[in-house]
This record gives structure tokens, sequence and C-alpha cells, in this order.
């Protein structure tokens, strides 16, 4: 027999624990984020970038980020957009409900490798939620970082998620937030078009950045080559990827890119290893 | 006992059926369904494909009526190891609702009781030894392909007839079982009797419990014959070399819209495959039920519901999906696992309506590739 059939019984990571809802707040028109207490257990423990399996009881799972602060105690946060039968169920579920949570699961931003040097964060839309735990994680070290810098592309002004933390970060702890929206009508003063036009003229050093990036495939690919121009090393620059994912560690194949489990091998993965594999179209 | 090879008779089947039912096991072996020879759970050697015989090619499977009495004479069967111990449907968890309140209730299903495999060729030994890895060898395990498996007996048998769609030989494999069985048959005829072959202390168990004798230097060599004769049979071949590196540099080849265009996305290949794992999960509840089970269910890469993400799906057409799934057996699972995904079993090529044929279209990819790319040409 074979080696492999020796291992003890691992416990099972297709069982949800359940969590139940202490508050969920509106972000945006479409977007909320809810927070989560343990009912059987400890909190989950989580590095920034990681993502859980969140279960609205028969309705389904999906993947969704952390949201919420990995140096501090407190609730366990997800941002959640309205877009399907699942996610409308989490946002939807009242106060005092219970959801299941299987993880956390999958690879870590790793935020501390920028220690030293500069750091920026290109988000797109939703794309900031899960670079949220990775900014609290610098602001609650903020003098071991040089030049922190967020560049942030929403649709329209109203999409803008966490504006009030946005002002905060600036004005609070040094981070240079750069703000751009796709469709600027209304009120809007501040900068028009895609983020990645932003990458050009942000002021960090190339050589001492790392650079974390999350949002929309396209707008990934484009910020990255923009920053690698720049002169930041691939392996510096780090994205997080959104693929099909049905169980989180590594068994249902649905994520699969290459040789790569998306929910293990990622969600955040290095530049100089994507790049290859993004440039082919429905790899 | 001695450790050597030993002769059991053409009675000693039944015998065999008759210890591991005894010793608790459900008796998994070749039997006739719907007009194809499957792997699936017998009562008595009654139920084997005695004097049965199949023909195998691209998109092609008939049985045919033997001349002798083979009962192992035809090549892999529709199914085999796979969905016994990765069910094709399985309960992962079943929850009951009380208000916005719920509880997982079972995670278990019903007890089964433990498998004993009797026919099982090299193709599938490996395959399963494929499965080992994946769904039990990494950070993340399938308790319960996990738990099955552990309490699974295995008696292989040479492979003396292979079919028009095999090419085991040219993934690393053959006609004779060569390790993670309990015990190995092949079939002789003239007079019809087994060599048996011990791979375990258990195997050794259930032989010590049939009538048998120590196999003769005649029965060897018979032995020798028809796995020689087995190995100079198979219907198909695979270059192997640098496969990885092929499939690799062949992402933008035009052989993709050839074979995507004649590829029916029926998923067949993905379901008689026996190394194909993909799942899904699947939420059942009843109208006005308050309790509601999760599910894992075979999934297929082919399908375009497969890659889909909030926007739509990452594979929209035929070709993507193909690539995918060769580029994953005969490449990417190298990386992943350190071994080929795919066991030379020929079920893909056979059970494809259209016949699309693996090793042809790895052979295609071959000549289309840069003169660089991929070894031998």
């Amino acid at each position: 027999m074979t080696a492999t059939l020796d291992r003890p019984v691992a416990p099972d990571a297709m069982a949800p624990a359940r969590y139940r809802i202490g508050r969920t707040r509106q972000d945006t028109r479409d977007t909320f984020t809810i927070e989560l207490e343990p009912v059987d257990g400890p909190m989950l423990r989580y590095r920034a970038g990681q993502f859980t399996m969140l279960d609205a009881f028969g309705v389904g799972e999906v993947p969704i980020s952390i949201s919420g602060d990995p140096t501090r105690p407190g609730p366990l946060e997800h941002t959640i957009r309205d877009v399907g039968a699942v996610t409308h169920a989490l946002i939807a579920a009242p106060r005092g409900a219970v959801l299941g949570v299987r993880g956390p699961f999958g690879t870590s931003w790793d935020v501390a490798d920028g220690m030293g040097g500069d750091v920026v964060l290109v988000a797109g839309g939703i794309g900031l939620a899960p670079l949220r735990p990775a900014l609290l994680e610098i602001v609650r070290h903020r003098d071991r970082y040089n030049r922190v810098v967020l560049l942030y592309g929403a649709r329209t002004p109203e999409d803008i998620l966490f504006g009030d933390e946005l002002r905060s970060w600036a004005h609070d702890h040094g981070i240079v937030v750069e703000v751009t929206v796709d469709n600027g009508q209304h009120a809007w003063r501040g900068k028009v078009g895609l983020v990645t036009n932003l990458v050009p003229r942000a002021g960090f050093d190339p050589h001492s950045t790392l650079a974390l990036v999350c949002g929309p495939e396209v707008m990934m690919r484009s910020a990255a080559q923009a920053l690698v121009a720049r002169g930041v090393p691939g392996d510096r620059v780090r994205l997080s990827l959104e693929r099909s994912m049905k169980c989180g560690v590594g068994l249902c194949g649905h994520c699969q890119l290459r040789d790569l489990f998306v929910c293990v091998d990622g969600p955040v993965l290095g530049y100089d290893r994507l790049a290859p594999l993004l440039s082919v179209r429905e790899l | 006992m001695t450790d050597g090879p030993r002769i059991i008779g053409r009675d000693q089947l039944a015998r065999l059926v008759e210890v591991l039912t005894a010793r608790g096991y459900a008796v998994v072996a070749p039997t006739v369904r719907a007009g194809a020879v499957v792997l699936d759970e017998v009562v008595g050697a009654d139920d084997l494909p005695w004097g049965v015989g199949d023909v195998q090619d691209a998109g092609t499977y008939r049985l045919r009526e033997r001349d002798d009495e083979a009962v192992f004479g035809q090549a892999a069967a529709v199914r085999a190891v796979k969905p016994v111990l990765f069910p094709a449907d399985e309960l992962i968890w079943r929850g009951h609702r009380s208000g916005t309140d719920f509880a997982v209730t079972d995670r278990e299903g019903s007890p089964q009781r433990p498998v004993a495999f009797l026919g099982v060729r090299d193709c599938d030994l490996r395959a399963l030894a494929r499965h080992d890895e994946v769904l039990a060898g990494r950070a993340f395990a399938d308790t319960r392909y996990q738990r099955r498996r552990a309490g699974t007996f295995l008696a292989a048998v040479t492979c003396a007839e292979p079919g028009g769609t095999c090419f085991c030989t040219s993934m690393g494999g053959g006609p004779h079982p060569e390790n993670g069985y309990d015990l190995a048959l092949t079939e002789l005829l003239d007079p019809h009797r087994f060599v048996v072959e011990v791979g375990s202390d258990t195997g050794a168990d259930v032989l010590a419990e049939l009538d048998s004798e120590p196999a003769g230097a005649q029965d060897l060599a018979a032995v020798h014959d028809v796995v020689a004769h087995a190995t100079e049979s198979m219907g198909r071949s695979m270059d192997t070399e640098g496969l990885r590196d092929l499939l690799y540099a062949s992402a933008e080849s035009p052989v993709w819209d050839e074979v995507g265009n004649r590829c029916l996305t029926c998923m067949n290949c993905t379901m008689v495959c026996p190394t194909c794992f993909c799942t899904t999960v699947e939420d059942v509840s009843a109208l006005g039920s308050a309790d509601a089970e999760r599910r894992r269910v075979w999934d297929s890469c082919f399908s375009e519901e497969f890659a889909h993400i909030h926007g739509g799906s990452l594979r929209t057409e035929v070709r993507s999906r193909y690539r995918q799934w060769i580029t994953h057996k005969l490449a990417a699972w190298q990386d992943q696992f350190g071994s080929l995904g795919c066991v030379g079993c020929g079920r893909c090529i056979t059970w494809c309506p259209v016949g699309i044929d693996i090793t042809a279209e790895a052979a295609k990819l071959r000549a289309a590739a840069p003169l660089t790319v991929g070894g031998a040409r």
C-alpha cells in the first residue's frame, strides 16, 4: 500500500463552523461588510490576504476574502458585493443569524516583506476589500515602512469603499491615497480615469517597493505591467486572483490555472509566476 | 506458506468471492451490465463475465462472445475503482435549520462495508495511486475517500488482452500488476487456472483460505508469455518525451481550434477517466423542509460553468476546455504531483462519441510544435 494511506485521517475541511452575525454595515449601494463572532469555538486566526468559504444555509457557499484587521482581536469581517444568490443571502441575513465559515484558506500578502521599503497598493473596485487587512497591518506598524501609496479606482464616487478610513489613512498615518473613478459626474472633483494610469507618476522607489494589486484581472494585468515598467521586480508585484472555488483546499479542481491550485497556491501570487499564464487567453 | 506464486483452479474463484464476503467485504468485480463490462458488486463467481470479450476502438465499444471460457478476457471496464472509492455523488454534510440558526447533524452518511475489488488492471491500480496522492496525500484530504480507501482489498489481474484504445505501456505501466495490490491473478487456459502472486499480509491470509499449490516453472513461463503477448498488443501509443514542455509551448496551437470543433463537451471522457477528480458541490433542500444537504458531485472541466466567476466563464470556448483537460493530464499534473495524470487505459478514446483520441491529439501537437520543443521528433 502507498505511504500516503498510513497518514491519520485529517479533520474534515469541508464542514463549516458556525458564526453569528453581529452587525452588517452597508458600505455602498451594493456592498456590505458583515461582522461575525464564533458560536462553537475560538475565533479563527488569519493572515492578510486569506479568504474563507462563507455559507448561507441551504443556499450555498462562496469564497470571500477577509477584510478585517488581522493584528487586533475583534469580529471577523468580510466585505461582500451583492452579485448572486449566495452573496445576497449573506448580506440579507439579519443580526443574530448564523452563517457557516470554513477556513481561512490560501496565501497571504505577506506585507511584512515590504518593511524597510516602500509599499504600493493598487485596488480596483471591490479589490480594496482584500487589501484592507494589509493596509491595517501597515498602519499598525507604520514606522517600519517608508512611503506607502494606495492607488484606488472605483466605478463612480458612490462606489468608493471605506471612505472614512481612506481619509484617516491619508491624514493620520501618512499614506498617500489617490482615488480615481471611471465615471465622475455629479460633484466629483477628484481624478477620472483608470487606476493603472496613476502608476507611472506615483511617488515610490521601484527598487525598494513591494506592490500589492487586487481588482478585475484585466486591471491587475495592466497595473502589474505598469509597475514592472517602472522597475519593480516581477517577484515583488503580488496579485490576488479570482477563480471559481468550490472547496478552498485544492480538492475540487475548479480554480486550476495550469499547474496552480489558486485556492492553496494563491490567491496571492507573484507576477513573475503569473505573467506567462495571464497572457494566454482563457487559460 | 511460501511467498512464491501459487496456482489455484478455476473453481477457486468462487471460493475467493466467498472468502472475501465472509471477511466482511462487499466484493466488486467485472460483470456485465447494460451491454458493457463494469466493476460492480457481485454475490458469486457466476456473476463474472465468463467467456465475454470486448471490442474497443475510438468511439466504439461492443461485447463479443469469446471462443474460450476466459473470465478476465476484456480490456478496461467502463467503470472500475473510481466510482466505488470516489462516488459520483456523496453527502458532505447534512444540517438542520431552526430560525436563523442551523446545526450540522450528519457528516458521514450511511456506513458502508469495506470493498474488495477483484479483477483490477494495472492501469486502474496506477490510477488509484494517483488518487491516493491527489485526495489523501496532500495538506487537505478527502476524508471520506481516505477512510474508504484504507479498508480496501485489491485482487488485481494481469490484462491478457488489451483493447484497441489501450496504451498503458507508453505511460509507464504494463499488463502485469506491479504493486499496490493484495493479490495478483494471471489467468491461464488449457487447463483453466490462475497464477496468484501475493502483495500483502492480508493477501497471504486470503490465499491461505483457498486450495492452492506452488506454481511450477511451466506456469510461470505461461505468465511470461501472456504478459509478453499483451505488451505487444497495445492498440495505441503515446510519445511521452518532453510532453510537459510540449503542452506548455502549445498553448496557442491551431490544433485546439480543430479539436474544439469536433468536441461535443459531453464530458464522457472525464466521467470514465480513472484519474479525473474534479468535483463541485450541490446544496439540496426540499421545499418546506428545515433540512439541507451539501453534496459533493463529479464535475468536468468541459462544462462552461466549471470556470465560472462573477461576470462569466473564464473558458467560454470549447478549444480552451479541451486544452485545459489534456494540458492538465499530460503536463500540469507532472508539476503538481510528479507523475503523468494519464495511465493509458484508453477509456476517454473508447467512450468519446466522436472518437477524439488523446494519443492522436498529443501527436498532432508534437507535429505542429516548434522544433525546439518536446524532445524526439
